[in-house]
């Protein structure tokens, strides 16, 4: 039967791996590809890269390690993809279908629609019919406002006032292939997952399902996997700043009877 | 020296990354009469049955891959590409394939339920019958998956592992010189690669 996946994400912001926190701060990790080759060497199930940065402008130069300099997201999926035998997905500033082919031409399995979805909810019918659903993942941060989880677009700045189930239902008929919900009250705080909300999110929906935000302790990985039936947890901060983190996380998940690779 | 046909469908560039890191010499092969510079071939494919095949034969690849077939050297067939393998397909209607394998490529969703189609992710794999392709693979190793049909082979014996997705379906054949993974060696981690130095070393 099919497993359940331990996902890192990773987010780029011109050029760098940085670590995120309330969606707003942004602290500086290390080389995006040399990233890539470590995980790869963790053995990871899968990765996701968010671009966040703001002016679409890479430099890699500043840069300790020995690569050359991507001037596009292009020559970074394409360096990434390189060093990389797992799927890989690429999000972060897509807005036409243009905008996914480059990123599937240069390399990326899947790609993930946020804000470009929501202003122009046709773009995922278009990337299913060219690519296949698989393809495509949405990613939806949210907010809970009166307890109800709520959309945010534009960076988690902007509040759409729909509510997140009736959201993945329009891109489940759409065509979208799988969900990434990330909880922006708990990025980067490590306080752990808000299981009730996605507990909730995943009865509403056939999709898969990846919950993200708040991940402090490998624990957090385990309780999520117990009370909840995500296909995939993700998480970002834990997997830069703890040693051996993914295998050891992998490890304690198994141990416990669930079942991950 | 492997060539990867590139008959329009699908990522060849993961196929020719994985083959690269493992120094293989490789190349794809854009027109059907270049199949002749190489000693074995793989056949990838990401997309509908019935369309690749129309790419195959119009592109006159079709042919060409038979023949090769027909004199002994070895042939990958990647997820779709294994797939057309075989005698005929059921995705959106009834098509031919190439015929190479005897069977039937049938959709999971006459026969499996509450499960989400198509299959993406990692499953394990069984071994059945002891092939090449499978040295140096522990038995109950996982690869990574994304399908909704699966294939059917007439004799049993050409099934090299199987895995479990609701029912048991092939996951690796074997005959002769025709090899097949439903799964994607390229994007399966060690495992994976392992697969296809496998094929390399043949």
């Amino acid at each position: 039967m099919t497993k359940r996946r331990l996902i890192p994400v990773l987010y780029i912001k011109n050029g760098f791996i940085v670590r995120s926190e309330g969606f707003s701060y942004h602290h500086n990790i290390g080389n995006v590809v040399a990233e890539a080759g470590r995980y790869n060497g963790w053995d990871v199930d899968e990765l996701i890269y968010i671009d966040i940065s703001r002016e679409k402008n890479y430099d890699l130069r500043r840069d300790d390690y020995n690569v050359n300099s991507y001037d596009s997201i292009g020559s970074i999926i394409n360096e990434i993809s390189k060093v990389c035998f797992m799927p890989l997905t690429f999000g972060g500033g897509i807005r036409t279908i243009d905008d996914v082919s480059f990123r599937i031409q240069n390399g990326a399995d899947k790609i993930t629609l946020n804000t470009g979805a929501f202003e122009n909810p046709k773009l995922i019918k278009q990337a299913a019919e060219k690519y296949g659903s698989q393809a495509v993942v949405i990613s939806i941060d949210y907010r809970l406002i009166d307890g109800q989880p709520i959309v945010f677009t534009n960076f988690g700045q902007k509040n759409t006032g729909k509510s997140v189930y009736n959201w993945i239902k329009e891109c489940e008929n759409l065509g979208a292939g799988e969900i990434l919900l990330n909880s922006i009250d708990r990025d980067g705080k490590a306080n752990g997952y808000d299981i009730e909300i996605i507990n909730k999110v995943v009865d509403s929906t056939k999709l898969p399902v990846i919950a993200c935000g708040g991940a402090g302790s490998p624990e957090d990985f385990v309780e999520l996997a117990q009370k909840t039936n995500v296909s995939a947890i993700a998480a970002g901060n834990i997997f830069h700043f703890t040693e051996l983190s993914y295998p050891r996380a992998k490890m304690l998940l198994k141990k416990e009877g669930l079942n991950f690779r | 020296m492997i060539g990867i046909v590139n008959y329009g469908i699908g990522n060849l560039q993961s196929v020719k990354n994985s083959l690269d890191f493992l120094n293989i010499p490789n190349a794809i092969i854009n027109k059907p009469e270049e199949i002749n510079n190489f000693d074995k071939i793989i056949l990838p494919g990401v997309g509908a049955f019935g369309a690749a095949m129309e790419k195959l034969n119009s592109l006159g690849f079709a042919g060409e891959i038979k023949k090769f077939a027909s004199e002994n050297k070895p042939i990958l067939g990647i997820c779709l590409g294994m797939q057309l393998l075989f005698d005929e397909g059921y995705e959106h209607g009834r098509h031919k394939g190439l015929g190479l394998v005897e069977g039937k490529v049938l959709p999971f969703n006459e026969k499996v339920k509450d499960l989400p189609l198509p299959q993406i992710g990692w499953n394990n794999i069984t071994k059945e019958n002891i092939s090449p392709l499978l040295e140096n693979v522990e038995s109950n190793s996982s690869f990574y998956f994304v399908h909704s049909f699966y294939c059917e082979p007439e004799e049993k014996y050409i099934v090299a592992a199987n895995s479990d997705y609701g029912i048991k379906f092939a996951s690796i054949i074997h005959k002769k010189n025709i090899f097949g993974c439903q799964f994607h060696p390229e994007k399966s981690q060690s495992a994976g690669l392992q697969i296809l130095k496998n094929f390399n070393d043949l």
